[in-house]
């Protein structure tokens, strides 16, 4: 009894003491000089890829729905971030610091409310059919954002589909998306907003209602017939998790001075997606980790150029054959049974 | 009107090729039960094995096809040997994973081999084209022949798979791999069969569709796979007639979105339709229905 709420808090906030782990060593090495300008600039797409990860984990973990259109959401926290920075920036001249967490907030919410409109057709399918439509969202997203143009004309925001003689200053061009962005992220805000998605999701699934999205996720059926309102949780999951990628998207996108919608490919949702199955699907903690190391590496191997996404990909297909193999699964398993014993015995003596 | 039938003609020849690739990930769809992302580029490796033949070797057009054909059939086989056949009790996302970090290898290993840079790929087909109704429609001899080709493997493969024993075994396995395996049927063989098939008519495609579209990168082929893949659920997964309908179908309205409404557009129209099929028919088009039980 003892030992199941001590592994259930370990559960809940491991993920919350290896985030401020890393923020404190970051910190110390970033204050003391020691940390190279290079490992520097990953900072903060390191926390937006978390943000990423972790609220993928919810749609994918949690809620049991591969979704593979998550950077679509991302585009849309970005550019409605760096509209809205800009846009306060004009109109009311806030600090950086109020503009940044306004264009983070924003992000989030345009990005909810695009995920609860794609939300409604999405979750009335399952399985691959869902996964394809979802892919469909985010090519569509894309797609769309390559006709928009918004301009900021006095204090007024201009929009425009597919005609860029908007007056006043170009913000969004289409295709060729936003240039010469003022750079506002900083590292502290990331590792706020890596926090403030680690309490949203695990408050969110140690709740009634994330409960209820698990019971959901495992059988659908005897969920419902508990009376548990399927579509209801499914769609607080999904949202939830399209709002935090959007606000992810909004602290990334502020942090570049260009950025076009072809960055957010069917390619970046599917690094994100990588990301929360090399980590453990519906693992919290692994998610945090995966995604940290698996965006560095690549950044670090840049010496190997035309090998490392080679690598990268036999890496990926290596972990999959050897985390699925029968042997070493079996090999684990009789592992920790051993483990288990031990620890029996232990808890055995003290009684 | 000639310019709408022009379209109309264009948008069949690509809706042709989005056929045979989808034929492919719907057959192996239907057998192995999985998403096989590596499909599109395995259209790209037969895109580029003709090109070495033409460019690199000089042989004849009709070799470099062949060439290509038996290239990518021993690549599928290879691919679901080495990296999927060990997954086949695994859970679906670890082998879309696995199939993504496949198509990755693949990109990566053909920008290793040619380069980044893309190559102008010459058509195998003779340039030129047919001239109807005094001069204002022309009929590219690339559209005739992808046309002509795709309705020849469709049928081709509606006769394997409805009348031939290896055809009944794939039915059989798709059906129920247990029993199918109970009945005395080599499972490992029918899939791998599967794989050859369905990479060999990759490799048509990736030729085909160089030929009308003729810039070559080690990226060439993964939105056309998407755009197949989406096809085959168009038309409803694992059913043959379903993946042309769905490929000939999607062609058109990519090729008519572009036309009339955006060229910016053209693969936003495409999925909106997936979704709107999907929202009407969740099995798609010629799908069968699947009972959901308890």
């Amino acid at each position: 009894m003892k030992k199941t709420t001590v592994s259930k808090l370990v559960h809940k906030y491991l993920p919350y003491v290896v985030v401020i782990a890393a923020f404190a060593v970051c910190q110390s090495m970033i204050s003391a000089g020691t940390m190279p300008r290079t490992t520097k600039t990953l900072l903060i797409p390191v926390c937006t890829y978390i943000v990423m990860a972790v609220s993928l984990n919810l749609t994918v973990g949690i809620s049991g729905e591969l979704s593979l259109g998550h950077a679509g959401f991302m585009s849309i926290g970005a550019f409605t971030g760096i509209v809205i920075a800009a846009y306060t920036q004009q109109v009311f001249n806030c600090s950086e610091l109020l503009q940044l967490l306004f264009a983070i907030l924003a992000g989030g919410i345009m990005a909810g409310i695009m995920g609860f409109l794609i939300g409604i057709p999405v979750l009335r399918l399952q399985g691959d059919y869902l996964a394809i439509v979802t892919l469909a969202f985010g090519e569509i997203i894309r797609n769309v954002l390559n006709c928009i143009y918004i301009s900021l004309d006095g204090n007024a925001l201009r929009f425009s589909f597919n005609r860029p003689d908007l007056p006043g200053q170009l913000l969004f061009r289409g295709p060729t998306g936003a240039t010469g962005v003022n750079r506002i992220a900083t590292f502290t805000a990331g590792f706020l907003l890596v926090l403030f998605t680690l309490f949203v999701v695990l408050n969110l699934i140690h709740s009634r209602s994330g409960r209820a999205i698990m019971a959901i996720r495992d059988n659908k059926i005897a969920a419902e017939s508990c009376g548990i309102d399927v579509t209801k949780y499914r769609m607080m999951a999904f949202v939830t998790s399209a709002a935090l990628a959007g606000m992810g998207g909004a602290l990334f996108g502020l942090n570049y001075s260009t950025l076009v919608p072809a960055n957010f490919s069917f390619n970046a949702s599917i690094l994100i997606l990588v990301y929360v199955v090399l980590g453990g699907i519906g693992n919290i903690t692994g998610s945090i980790v995966a995604a940290t190391v698996l965006y560095v590496l690549p950044e670090k191997l840049r010496a190997f150029a035309d090998y490392r996404m080679l690598v990268y990909a036999v890496v990926l297909i290596a972990v999959m054959l050897l985390t699925n193999n029968q042997t070493i699964k079996n090999f684990l398993v009789s592992f920790r049974e051993k483990g288990h014993e031990k620890s029996g015995k232990k808890g055995g003596e003290a009684v | 009107m000639t310019m709408f039938l022009s379209n109309l003609i264009s948008g069949i020849s690509l809706g042709s090729v989005y056929a045979i690739i989808a034929l492919g990930y719907t057959m192996v769809y239907g057998i192995a039960k999985m998403l096989n992302f590596a499909h599109g580029d395995v259209i790209m490796v037969g895109a580029y094995i003709c090109f070495c033949c033409l460019y690199n070797l000089g042989l004849p057009p009709a070799v470099g096809v062949l060439a290509s054909m038996a290239v990518c059939t021993l690549l599928g086989i290879l691919i679901e040997r080495l990296a999927y056949k060990p997954l086949r009790q695994a859970t679906s996302l670890a082998v879309l994973i696995t199939a993504i970090g496949m198509s990755y290898f693949l990109q990566n290993l053909a920008q290793m081999i040619w380069g980044a840079n893309p190559k102008s790929f010459q058509t195998v087909i003779p340039a030129g084209s047919l001239t109807l109704m005094g001069g204002e429609l022309k009929i590219s001899y690339v559209s005739m022949v992808t046309i002509a080709a795709s309705v020849v493997v469709m049928v081709a493969l509606s006769l394997f798979v409805g009348r031939s024993k290896m055809g009944r075994a794939m039915r059989c396995v798709s059906e129920d791999k247990g029993a199918a395996q109970l009945m005395g049927v080599n499972v490992d063989l029918t899939i791998s069969v599967t794989f050859a098939i369905g990479s060999a008519l990759a490799a048509i495609a990736g030729v085909l569709m160089c030929s009308a579209y003729p810039t070559l990168k080690p990226t060439t082929g993964s939105m056309p796979g998407i755009k197949a893949f989406t096809a085959a659920v168009f038309g409803g997964i694992g059913s043959i007639p379903g993946a042309m309908v769905g490929g000939i179908l999607l062609g058109v309205i990519e090729i008519l979105g572009r036309a009339y409404v955006s060229s910016e557009l053209g693969d936003a129209f495409v999925f909106a339709v997936l979704i709107l099929v999907l929202l009407v028919r969740p099995t798609g088009l010629l799908g069968k229905k699947i009972q959901e039980k308890v």
